[in-house]
């Protein structure tokens, strides 16, 4: 199991963790984490956002990162992405990585397949690199769509389309900041179960945060709680994506803890969206 | 319309030249599908577009009969018939054509000298804070200044030859260019440009594919004031002091009260700038595919 926190800080830093291809999603042990945060803190002006984060991410595990607005956790993501600068040591990242938005965040000059292609602009050659592109957009689905123009997509295919986007580079690690936030809750559930097929196929660790606890315990098998800039608490999610309903008492127990620990009194699930199967039961 | 998931933001409308920084006109075209814009068919009636044909010609049938009773006397203004016969005349004496010419080199090296000028510093200003601070005052102080006004100066510093034309032209044509492609610059998403970053897209990369595409249809606007006040720079050097050029042949048509040949040259000059307007608008249509 993917450590929390990792007691032993001297390691190799050469080895890059090695990938079978064959591998089953999960985390798994043998590997060095492709990411490592150590004792991470940071501030804007005098508040504090971030205290001494430890969190390691294992090569093809799936981590939910939940907090309410404003405690810091797109503030960690962006340290992961290294979109922010942040004192050398305390975020490691292993490999490539790559975010995928809240907002789509594509060009609205550039065709759809040039959107993707342009992820891709400094490894490889124009053709590949569109080629590239216009297997990852088949794989999200959007086949159809490789010559719109972004504004003729709906937020459901924008959303697509990041998320292409971002897995064209083959990231060991795809940080998805909030990205269902703003869809309506069918699409969300459409976009839930693209994640999972496309985490299941490629073999990357996913961070996604989110204020959802319903869509971290859909996704995840290890999910986060950020409160006050600390991380505070942890939960592995044992059954399998499958099974997964509301109903389990696992899942529900988890639930529970987690709103606890949010400072929420539990309400019954609403709409639980599985991988492979959904119930319609508690949506209202 | 699609619900806009993109949160750019294009050109929200022209920066006006001599209007408080910040001040823009509504310059949004209309979408033809926009069900809101759906009060005004998206294409006229053939039809209707004839009907607007009735009064210009008949304006003109009328001027044409007002210099025939020698009502409107060839002194005061040529008939249309005369006009025209004249145009063909100087056409075929290669007037016109050596005295366009003339005009048309002098705005496009002015234009290119003020657009460079313009780019340039509208560049430098939009992509660093220190270089904002130190040409945004001086030009939002200058560009306050009427351009015309400086004609006395010039011809101080620059004598009465192509020098001081050039400048009023290149003058012209650097505000609105430096004000609208620094407006667009600014108005470029952050947000993209830090997507792009997270693609690990270096500095000149993101400039190239983020920012300055990004500025373009702002920049367009800019373009096409610009244009429009290269031409009226052009008319008014001209009529100041010109050794050649349509203003040269419409100085000396003046002193032998040659109304005719002045409204050809004028006719030349709307000519002229509409035809640079129809290039801009087709650049525009190209550029700015996109916007569906």
């Amino acid at each position: 199991m993917a450590r929390l926190t990792d007691p032993t800080p001297d390691r190799t830093p050469d080895r890059t963790p090695d990938r079978t291809p064959d591998r089953t999603p999960g985390p798994r042990t043998a590997d060095l984490p492709v990411a490592s945060v150590r004792a991470h803190s940071r501030a804007f002006g005098r508040h504090q956002v971030l205290r001494s984060i430890d969190l390691d991410i294992a090569p093809g595990e799936f981590v939910a990162l939940l907090g309410r607005s404003g405690c810091g956790k797109s503030t960690l993501l962006r340290s992961l992405a290294r979109l922010d600068k942040v004192p050398a040591g305390e975020v490691e990242i292993r490999g490539r990585s790559a975010v995928a938005f809240q907002e789509p965040r594509l060009l609205p000059w550039r065709r759809v397949r040039d959107n993707v292609a342009l992820a891709l602009l400094n490894t490889s050659e124009r053709g590949d690199r569109l080629a590239r592109a216009e297997a990852t957009l088949h794989e999200v689905g959007l086949d159809d769509k490789l010559d719109a123009w972004p504004l003729e997509l709906s937020g459901g295919q924008a959303q697509r389309v990041s998320l292409a986007r971002a897995l064209v580079s083959n990231p060991s690690l795809l940080l998805l900041d909030e990205p269902f936030s703003a869809l309506d809750a069918l699409t969300r559930i459409e976009m839930h179960q693209l994640v999972i097929e496309l985490w299941r196929r490629h073999s990357m660790a996913v961070l996604i945060v989110t204020h959802d606890v319903d869509e971290a315990l859909a996704l995840a098998d290890r999910v986060a709680v950020l409160d006050h800039g600390r991380l505070a608490h942890t939960w592995t999610v044992g059954p399998r994506r499958d099974d997964r309903a509301p109903s389990n008492p696992e899942i529900a127990r988890i639930r529970t803890e987690i709103l606890g620990a949010l400072g929420v009194r539990p309400t019954p699930p609403r709409a639980q969206h599985d991988t492979q199967t959904h119930t319609d039961q508690g949506a209202a | 319309m699609l619900p806009m998931t993109t949160t750019f933001s294009g050109s929200s409308g022209p920066v006006v030249a001599g209007a408080p920084p910040g001040a823009s006109l509504p310059a949004k075209r209309r979408d033809p599908r926009d069900p809101r814009g759906s009060r005004r068919p998206a294409r006229r009636h053939p039809a209707h577009l004839l009907r607007r044909w009735v009064s210009p010609i008949a304006l003109v049938g009328l001027w044409e009969l007002a210099s025939r009773t020698g009502v409107l006397e060839q002194k005061t203004l040529a008939a249309p018939s005369t006009v025209f016969a004249k145009a063909v005349d100087l056409a075929r004496d290669g007037t016109l054509g050596s005295a366009t010419l003339v005009s048309v080199e002098r705005v496009a090296l002015g234009f290119v000298i003020g657009a460079s000028i313009g780019l340039a510093l509208a560049v430098v200003a939009g992509l660093s804070r220190a270089g904002e601070d130190a040409i945004d005052p001086p030009m939002q102080m200058l560009r306050t200044l009427p351009h015309f006004g400086l004609i006395p100066l010039f011809i101080i510093w620059m004598g009465i030859g192509e020098a001081p034309k050039l400048a009023l032209i290149a003058m012209g044509v650097a505000f609105p260019l430096y004000l609208n492609t620094l407006a667009g610059i600014r108005g470029v998403d952050r947000k993209a440009v830090e997507a792009a970053r997270s693609m690990n897209l270096t500095w000149p990369q993101r400039l190239r594919h983020v920012i300055l595409p990004g500025a373009l249809p702002q920049t367009l606007v800019g373009l096409r004031q610009s244009l429009g006040i290269a031409w009226l720079s052009l008319i008014v050097a001209e009529t100041v002091g010109a050794d050649d050029g349509l203003g040269y042949m419409i100085n000396i048509a003046r002193e032998f009260l040659q109304t005719d040949t002045i409204v050809v040259g004028l006719a030349v000059y709307s000519l002229l700038g509409l035809a640079t307007d129809a290039v801009v608008r087709y650049l525009e249509k190209r550029a700015l595919a996109w916007r569906v």
